[in-house]
């Protein structure tokens, strides 16, 4: 059996395939409590997360040691330091590294470099780990990209970062104003320690898309945060592409100002070959008559490729009339790949329309690529096929034409790299 | 005209305790426009025939040789049997995650050819392959036998083979898992690709079931890894009456 579902329902457990795949059960996260465990009460992943103190201070936080719920599949010491400090010291040391930084504004779309003191930033949210609260603590100057209001741009916005090298600390802010609709492209290239705070204001009855893509070289080490606030009755669409990198830990959250809100998330990443690549998103159902829904697909290949997906939804009390849907998939080409696949729902009133999960790792294996062989297909060809139809529904998603086509031909790239 | 000759051939797998021979010497000569049923009863090797002839990576080839038309199919790889024109349908075909029938029907069909077909010409083909077969259109979207009954599966296996039109089919247990119904269709695809005289046909089974709706010109009892009798049609018969204990019973079977 190729295909092993891992659950369809609210943490149940889960279950692991044969081979060399691992794949995380669902609510795997969940301490075991009473006697002898040193625990006195179970606590459920999403509730520690959720419970944790947001701060712009990186003090509040204490150093990880990768026994946290939130770090315990993330590899610290491929962290280049941006969690225990000896990050922030060499930028302190040796300057910042270099960002070459280019832009493309449509008409009324401003793009501005300020203090750390302007009053625009921190009103999407706090940062809610260390590494984010260190990138707050200690970036130098932010950008802020504003979009009009009422303002319905033609094309996309694009930021083009290259980074080269050295150890840096961002802070964006993007602010679409009531009633735009916009495409924001965040493209990184180039490599360094980078760690950033990314603020998504979307202003009531506007749409955002929003597309950062991950496409470092092998070496680089990246850690962000996506802070999104949806106005009334707003329309939020986030879309993660990671495919470079050594490690890259990305932190979608979503916060609803009012309610109405829309928020879609879409991730699509390829890990090759002692690549980590991890995905932890929260939607944070606190406001009625919202909506979610998340999409994240990865393809590993190669030995030591390690994919996380971590997929907290909470639905409060007083959200009322939500609608949450979340979903995972991940397909392993070779053996010595490793995925961790988590989805978290947990919801605390009843009156919602609907809400969902599902998370499932299968693996392209001897005797599919058999079977499409004996079909007349090449190896090759029948490896790209698999993987072209495992990514083209989510691809169709995204809904911007240019950004699909780019994506589709990073992933033949990646295909003709490494198959 | 397409002639598929097996000569002496010796096949192992890969067991616990070294490798174990189950084919111990096949003869057997399929030329196109006949239709041959190899039956055996369960272990004597004759799933293992099917798939060594298709190439499948758990099979090691020890000795014999097996010739299309005068070519070294045991040279080739898979994919350039399926293109040669040897064709293997399933008895348990694969889910293939995240790829939709009718991609993968068009990718199999440009490979095999040679080049693409002509997408109207390709569309009205599929399409009419289909009705015959009693599959609904909306099957063409789903991803390769992912979620497929026991029937789907095996009328998109003979889908396939209707519109690869291979020169040799070699069909591994169509017949399993199928009601009246399913294996009515099944056997009327069949027998319409052998219709046209253009495919030697090898028909592997384990019942004769299947033989009431497709008339094989030859018979051939399998056990302990090779062929112990061969004959016409009325070999099936003897079968249906007495089974395969007179070949077992003898230690032909394992």
């Amino acid at each position: 059996m190729a295909d092993t579902p891992l659950n369809a329902a609210v943490n149940t457990a889960g279950s692991t395939t044969a081979g060399s795949i691992e794949v995380g059960t669902a609510g795997a996260g969940a301490q075991l409590a009473g006697p002898g465990t040193g625990r006195t009460a179970v606590q459920q992943p999403i509730d520690a997360r959720v419970a944790v103190k947001p701060s712009f201070d990186v003090n509040d936080f204490p150093v990880p040691n990768g026994r946290e719920e939130d770090w315990r599949f993330t590899p610290l010491h491929r962290l280049g330091g941006l969690h225990d400090g000896t990050a922030a010291a060499i930028a302190e040391r040796d300057g910042a590294g270099t960002d070459k930084v280019e832009f493309v504004l449509p008409d009324g779309v401003t793009a501005e470099t300020v203090g750390r003191d302007d009053a625009r930033l921190g009103k999407a949210g706090k940062p809610v780990d260390r590494v984010a609260a260190q990138a707050f603590s200690a970036f130098e100057q932010a950008l802020v990209v504003t979009v009009p209001k009422d303002a319905v741009l033609p094309e996309p916005v694009r930021i083009d970062v290259r980074a080269e090298g050295g150890v840096r600390f961002a802070h964006v802010v993007i602010d679409v104003k009531p009633f735009a609709e916009a495409v924001v492209v965040l493209n990184h290239v180039g490599t360094g320690t980078r760690a950033a705070n990314v603020e998504l204001l979307v202003g009531d009855g506007a749409k955002l898309t929003f597309v950062s893509v991950q496409d470092w070289d092998r070496d680089a080490v990246h850690v962000s945060q996506h802070n999104a606030l949806v106005g009334r009755d707003a329309s939020f669409k986030s879309v993660v592409v990671t495919f470079g990198g050594d490690l890259v830990r990305l932190h979608p959250r979503v916060n609803y100002a009012g309610p109405g809100g829309e928020a879609e998330l879409f991730g699509l990443y390829f890990a090759d070959a002692g690549q980590h690549l991890e995905h932890r998103l929260i939607i944070d159902h606190d406001t009625p008559h919202c909506r979610s829904n998340v999409a994240y697909k990865g393809a590993l290949q190669g030995q030591d490729a390690h994919a996380v997906w971590v997929g907290d939804v909470l639905i409060r009390a007083a959200a009322l009339g939500t609608d949450t849907y979340e979903l995972n998939r991940n397909l392993v080409l070779t053996d010595g790949a490793r995925v961790d696949s988590i989805p978290n729902l947990e919801i605390e009133t009843g009156e919602i329309v609907g809400a969902g999960h599902a998370s499932a790792t299968g693996r392209f294996d001897d005797e599919q690529l058999f079977y499409l062989q004996a079909r007349g297909i090449p190896a090759d060809e029948a490896r790209r096929l698999v993987v072209r139809g495992f990514f083209a529904e989510l691809l169709q998603q995204i809904g911007v034409a240019e950004v699909q086509d780019q994506l589709m031909e990073k992933i033949e790239a990646e295909l003709e790299a490494a198959v | 005209m397409a002639t598929l000759e097996i000569r002496d051939l010796h096949v192992s797998v890969e067991a616990e305790n070294g490798p174990r021979e189950i084919l111990k010497g096949v003869d057997l000569t399929v030329k196109q426009g006949e239709t041959h049923a190899i039956m055996g009863p369960n272990g004597s090797g004759k799933s293992t025939l099917a798939y060594s002839l298709a190439g499948h990576p758990k099979y090691t080839v020890t000795s014999g040789s097996v010739l299309l038309d005068g070519e070294d199919v045991l040279e080739m790889s898979v994919d350039e049997r399926a293109k040669a024109g040897v064709f293997l349908a399933m008895q348990y075909p694969v889910e293939v995650p995240g790829v939709s029938v009718s991609n993968f029907l068009r990718t199999a069909a440009t490979a095999v050819r040679g080049e693409a077909p002509k997408l109207r010409l390709w569309v009205k083909e599929v399409k009419e392959a289909m009705a015959a077969l009693q599959m609904d259109p909306a099957f063409a979207e789903r991803n390769v036998n992912e979620g497929f009954s026991g029937g789907e599966k095996k009328r998109h296996e003979i889908l396939q083979l209707e519109l690869l039109k291979p020169k040799i089919a070699i069909l591994d247990e169509t017949d399993s898992g199928l009601d009246v119904d399913a294996l009515r269709i099944v056997s009327e695809g069949i027998n319409r690709v052998r219709s046209t005289g253009e495919v030697g046909t090898l028909l592997v089974t384990h019942y004769t079931r299947i033989l009431r709706y497709i008339k094989p010109d030859y018979v051939h009892v399998f056990a302990a890894g090779r062929i112990v009798e061969s004959g016409g049609a009325e070999l099936a018969d003897k079968l249906e009456e007495e089974g395969y204990e007179s070949y077992v019973k003898g230690g032909a079977s394992e």
